[in-house]
């Protein structure tokens, strides 16, 4: 990445309008431990630098000492808000390179689980990202709703947020006893919560102001630069594993992939909005369909999946979550690595932030929607 | 856009977002007063682990070893004994028990791959969790932490009924 070039002498520092800040990593509005090395004229951001890795954990490491099935908890705690859809690449990687035939209940189960996450992600962003603009009546509501997926989650996996949701094979446990009715009734509630956060946000004059033209990046710099999922969507590229590559149960699901025209704040907000209701809307169809039958594949007491290496990803709610995997035939994995989808949005940050305000560096880490657990690992 | 237009567009958006926050003032609130009214805890919820006993009061716990070798961070510490004595005084249901049964609170993830693992259901999860302490190293919980026959109930949650709503806590919106 870029460096900075810090003047150090007294003369420059009194003499020049430039000058260093360091936000984080205990800013709150860095959203975990991020520290962004900022050089500013005036408010003004001339350049920029990001320091990562106060949360490293070494769990690609880690996951080399430990057999198949344990290494699923650890994916939990990358993308901790979106535990579920982590825990889905993992098993589903394994899955794939043992030739395993996972029943079709637990696909739909699983696509059903997936999507709740998915919402519950938006709406924690939503709820941060309005927070760190100055909106702070959605953060209460958007919570609320979070909340009530949380209990859903609560009640089939037994945790809240580090889920340890599936197993390879299937699943742990079938779904609790009025499981449909739970889920049917936040899906039918949704829509009327959704419409209250447009009614505050989307026409809401402090909103657009902080929102429309801010960190702009075309369609053309978000290939290049490889960011996916809703960052990449809001510049006008729809590019959806779920469509592309469907995995689980989504090749079956009818729903489309919002796009948004300026690459702009505001229509990346726009974006992750229009998510939350086709989320809505795969959850519907997905209980609709969903089988009866097993929830477990036969599986093998020792998982030894055979010497080469695969690679899986999946539609995370930050973007592309990918896993490339090598086994040596093994009971334990050569090499686990990760493509973590935050990290690689966040190499778009200092292309967006130049030339804008030092609150506007805060709207933009927001939009960018990034969770510190998996830039580190 | 002159500055009357301004000014009425501002109010007008100011104006539609309140009347949305001021809706809420009389319904019903959703806060949950913990610690002062207990939270409810799923069935399915993975809290702090319980050793279990059987009738006769003795441990089922026979040492082998299986909840320690499926830990993926290394949380449990077992030391094995016998004991020779007669079935019925035994601290264990079978002649092996666990002399030291250690779990590491600092360590364990709440994964629930050791009471998968309990070929004697000696091992499940509770729902106490309420872990936090002062000093680090009394999150090593030791078996007179552990053993259902020692642990307390908290006032500060309940245990769901499996037929429960997943809402029934909070009230109607």
């Amino acid at each position: 990445m870029h460096q900075v070039e810090v003047a150090t002498t007294q003369e420059t520092l009194l003499d020049s309008p430039e000058m260093v800040l360091n936000m984080g990593p205990q800013h709150p509005s860095t959203h975990g431990v991020l520290r962004v090395i900022l050089k500013l004229d005036g408010e003004t951001v001339i350049d920029l630098d990001c320091d990562i890795g106060y949360l490293h954990r070494g769990m690609e490491k880690i996951a080399e000492h430990r057999l198949y099935p344990m290494i699923a908890p650890y994916w939990d705690r990358l993308d901790y808000i979106a535990a579920v859809s982590n825990g889905l690449l993992w098993v589903e990687t394994v899955e794939q390179m043992l030739g395993l035939e996972v029943p079709p209940r637990a696909h739909y189960i699983r696509t059903v689980l997936t999507e709740l996450n998915r919402i519950s992600s938006h709406l924690l962003w939503l709820a941060t990202h309005g927070l760190d603009i100055g909106s702070f009546t959605v953060l209460l509501w958007a919570l609320r709703e979070r909340e009530e997926i949380l209990k859903i989650f609560e009640r089939q996996f037994g945790a809240r947020l580090t889920c340890h949701a599936w197993r390879i094979g299937g699943m742990p446990n079938d779904t609790y006893d009025g499981f449909t009715e739970d889920v049917t009734q936040f899906v039918d509630n949704f829509p009327h919560r959704l419409a209250e956060y447009e009614t505050l946000l989307s026409e809401n004059r402090i909103w657009l102001g902080r929102t429309v033209g801010i960190g702009v990046i075309s369609a053309e710099d978000a290939i290049a630069i490889g960011l996916s999922g809703p960052a990449l969507r809001g510049s006008g590229v729809a590019w959806d594993i779920r469509k592309s590559r469907p995995y689980a149960a989504y090749a079956d699901m009818e729903f489309e992939v919002p796009v948004g025209e300026n690459g702009d704040t505001y229509d990346r907000y726009l974006v992750r909005l229009e998510e939350m209701r086709q989320s809505r809307l795969i959850v519907q169809q997905a209980l609709a369909k969903m089988p009866d039958g097993p929830v477990n594949a036969k599986v093998p007491k020792i998982i030894k999946p055979p010497a080469g290496d695969y690679y899986h990803s999946i539609e995370g709610p930050k973007g592309e979550i990918g896993c490339y995997l090598v086994s040596d035939g093994s009971s334990r994995p050569a090499r686990v690595r990760v493509r973590p989808p935050c990290l690689i949005n966040l190499q778009a940050l200092r292309q967006m932030c130049l030339g804008h305000l030092v609150a506007d560096v805060v709207a933009i880490i927001g939009t960018l929607d990034i969770v510190l657990g998996e830039i580190d690992r | 856009m002159s500055i009357i237009s301004d000014i009425v567009e501002n109010t007008k958006a100011i104006i539609k977002g309140m009347s949305v926050t001021f809706s809420y003032i009389p319904k019903e609130k959703w806060t949950v007063q913990y610690p002062d009214e207990p939270v409810t805890m799923q069935p399915r919820y993975r809290g702090q682990h319980l050793l279990h006993v059987d009738e006769l009061g003795r441990e089922k716990c026979v040492a082998c070893f299986l909840c320690a070798a499926a830990c993926p961070s290394d949380c449990i510490y077992i030391i094995a004994a016998d004991d020779p004595r007669a079935p019925e005084e035994r601290t264990g249901v079978d002649e092996r028990f666990a002399e030291v049964y250690n779990i590491d609170y600092g360590r364990c993830i709440f994964c629930g791959y050791c009471v998968e693992a309990c070929p004697k259901d000696a091992i499940t999860h509770g729902y106490n969790f309420e872990l936090s302490v002062y000093n680090r190293a009394d999150l090593l919980k030791t078996k007179d932490d552990l053993l259902i026959t020692k642990q307390k109930q908290s006032p500060n949650y309940r245990v769901a009924f499996a037929d429960e709503d997943v809402d029934s806590e909070y009230k109607e919106v």
